[in-house]
């Protein structure tokens, strides 16, 4: 892919054009990250060196700029990845609630290891650091929902929708919240 | 005991959208603050009121206003830190998700006392769902007049702005948070210049904690001194618990300062005791950087006093006995953890998350992974222990930004109260599920370690 050949939708330039009227004049830089996490959710889930060039030049910022905030961030793909990633919190209070098992049943149902992704590019499994959901251990983040309270049977089901739906997940996704 | 005051209405069908919240007394602090007080009156309310960072740091809130630089014609900001990352701390998120609005009423009413006409929300990528939830309820409110140009006709105009993060823990550290929304990698600055003299784009700047925000709207409602007399001593006020581990009831509880730890985690108000009826082993009272302690040392002070729910309380004792209040982030373990197995977790978690700037942060943390890692595999010796010690010794204090002590604290404490732990891994490595730390290790290859 040439850099010409990628383009924001027009209604995610639009979303661009507001985000960056959120900061200071001259602190377009500003809008950075949520123009990262936009490009990763509209360009097949993950940042590939003409997308981020792509991002410099909306913004009127070096590439290095992008390369370097984009390699910081753990939400980043820098590589390309399953449709579904499957993220795991293995911090203490889901570890102290069987996280470990989780991670384990995941990899033996999908035959994949930690950073594999599935052959038919469905899955990816990651491991996470603390995403803020420890009362309700074990859990994972799969796009921008949280599924919380784990079993191996919640797990599985998780798995057999995704796979029916057959959709690219991603952190903006729009999520309708349940019970807490 | 049980006072709520920020959560008092969290439960309230329909209080995340505006017409219940207003019902509910939404919005009357930015009333009375716009209508009836100066900001340095609001200010004024703020100190009286002793409500302390409830972010982990627990400095005065009203003291860190009254630091605020204001040369003439600077803008001024204030930043919402709702970078929630501590592992053992999810209040913020219950809050935002609850009642967002008691956040954006907040935001406006410490705004007008700081003089900030913009504001920012800076809240961790990972919480994408609550920008949503977050941005209805500030178009809700601009759609009300409590935003926007000239708010209830005075001359105080604000707007109010959330900006997402990446993921990336140390973004939590306020000036790292401030590099991180100028859209750079989240480096900590140096201090000086404190971020109340040059923070966000140079400006005076006040990062606050989604909780010490929130808590602005009823010690303007009520005055700071209603809010003083709540809690214990120079622990006023009320602070949100996220309780998780081997607990009957996980959550998010609202606790009046002063509450004794062995009520908090044996009452069936809060956590309901240990899960399975066990026995307790061991507390991470305030986050996973605070020291962890033994049952007997978490529920009475050394001098034998009933440990309560304070930042004195929990801090009686030093980092000998004592621990931190933090972020309220509690995690309870049971008789069956192993403590060492537990720091392996933080230990990875902080090299995982150290940002690299300062050499023993980015070399020390990795370092401690890699003894425990040794030891947890079956091939650690005693003298692992006691250079695990001196590495953690090395790191306290010697980096920019408090993730060091972070880091080297649970490590300290880890060994001081349970050091059998660590030896009972040494001495019989046969128990040890090996396979499972080698595979849930991201940074090491098993072979070489």
């Amino acid at each position: 892919m040439s850099t010409e050949e990628i383009k924001f939708s027009e209604e995610s330039l639009a979303l661009v054009k507001k985000t960056i009227a959120k900061y200071p004049e001259g602190r377009q830089k500003s809008a950075l990250l949520p123009i990262l996490h936009l490009a990763q959710a509209e360009f097949d889930g993950w940042l590939s060196v003409p997308v981020m060039d792509y991002v410099a030049s909306l913004l009127d910022i070096q590439p290095i700029e992008v390369y370097e905030v984009a390699s910081f961030y753990s939400m980043f793909n820098l590589k390309p990845v399953g449709k579904c990633i499957l993220e795991v919190c293995h911090t203490s209070s889901c570890w102290l609630r069987g996280a470990d098992d989780i991670v384990d049943h995941i990899s033996n149902k999908l035959n994949i290891k930690v950073g594999e992704t599935t052959a038919d590019g469905m899955f990816t499994l990651k491991t996470v650091e603390c995403l803020g959901s420890c009362g309700s251990a074990p859990m994972l983040m799969c796009g921008s929902q949280y599924h919380e309270h784990l079993t191996f049977e919640k797990v599985d089901g998780l798995i057999d929708n995704l796979r029916n739906e057959n959709k690219r997940t991603t952190y903006l996704d729009e999520v309708k919240v349940e019970n807490y | 005991m049980g006072k709520k005051i920020l959560l008092e209405h969290a439960e309230v069908p329909g209080i995340q959208g505006y017409e219940v919240y207003r019902e509910k007394g939404g919005y009357r602090s930015v009333e009375k603050a716009l209508k009836t007080m100066s900001a340095e009156q609001v200010v004024e309310e703020v100190k009286t009121s002793g409500v302390r960072g409830r972010g982990g740091a627990g400095f005065p809130a009203g003291m860190k206003w009254s630091f605020l630089a204001k040369p003439e014609g600077v803008p001024r900001y204030l930043v919402c830190n709702a970078d929630e990352s501590e592992p053992g701390t999810f209040k913020d998120r219950y809050l935002m998700s609850k009642i967002p609005h008691l956040l954006i009423e907040g935001m406006i009413t410490a705004s007008y006392a700081l003089g900030a006409n913009t504001s920012y929300i800076y809240i961790r990528g990972e919480y994408y769902y609550l920008i949503g939830i977050l941005e209805k309820a500030i178009e809700e409110a601009y759609a009300n007049g409590w935003l926007g140009k000239n708010i209830l006709g005075t001359d105080f105009s604000h707007d109010l702005y959330v900006h997402p993060g990446a993921g990336a823990y140390i973004c939590g550290e306020e000036t790292a948070l401030l590099e991180s929304l100028e859209g750079k990698r989240g480096n900590p600055r140096m201090k000086p210049p404190f971020p109340a003299v040059k923070g966000l784009y140079d400006c005076p700047t006040v990062v606050n904690n989604v909780e010490t925000i929130a808590a602005v709207v009823p010690i303007i409602n009520d005055g700071g001194e209603a809010y003083a007399n709540i809690g214990i001593g120079r622990s006023t006020g009320t602070k949100l618990i996220s309780a998780s581990g081997h607990i009957k009831k996980p959550g998010v509880y609202e606790v009046e300062m002063g509450l004794p730890v062995e009520e908090f985690i044996y009452s069936d108000e809060y956590c309901g005791g240990i899960l399975n009826d066990k026995k307790l082993k061991a507390v991470v009272a305030g986050g996973s950087s605070v020291p962890i302690l033994p049952a007997d040392l978490i529920l009475t002070t050394a001098n034998g006093e009933p440990r309560l729910m304070s930042y004195e309380s929990l801090s009686d004792g030093g980092f000998q006995t004592g621990t931190m209040l933090g972020s309220g982030g509690f995690i309870v373990m049971d008789e069956t953890t192993n403590i060492a197995k537990n720091l392996y977790n933080f230990t990875r978690f902080y090299h995982h998350e150290s940002c690299g700037q300062c050499s023993p942060c980015r070399e020390g943390t990795a370092w401690m992974e890699k003894i425990l890692h040794k030891v947890l595999a079956g091939k650690g010796s005693m003298e692992d222990i006691d250079l695990l010690w001196d590495i953690q010794t090395k790191i306290d204090g010697n980096t920019i930004c408090p993730l060091g002590e972070a880091a080297s604290w649970p490590v300290a404490s880890a060994i001081r109260h349970f050091r059998q732990d660590f030896e009972e891994l040494v001495k019989n490595p046969a128990g040890l599920d090996e396979t499972r730390y080698y595979y849930h290790c991201n940074n090491i290859n098993p072979e070489v370690a």
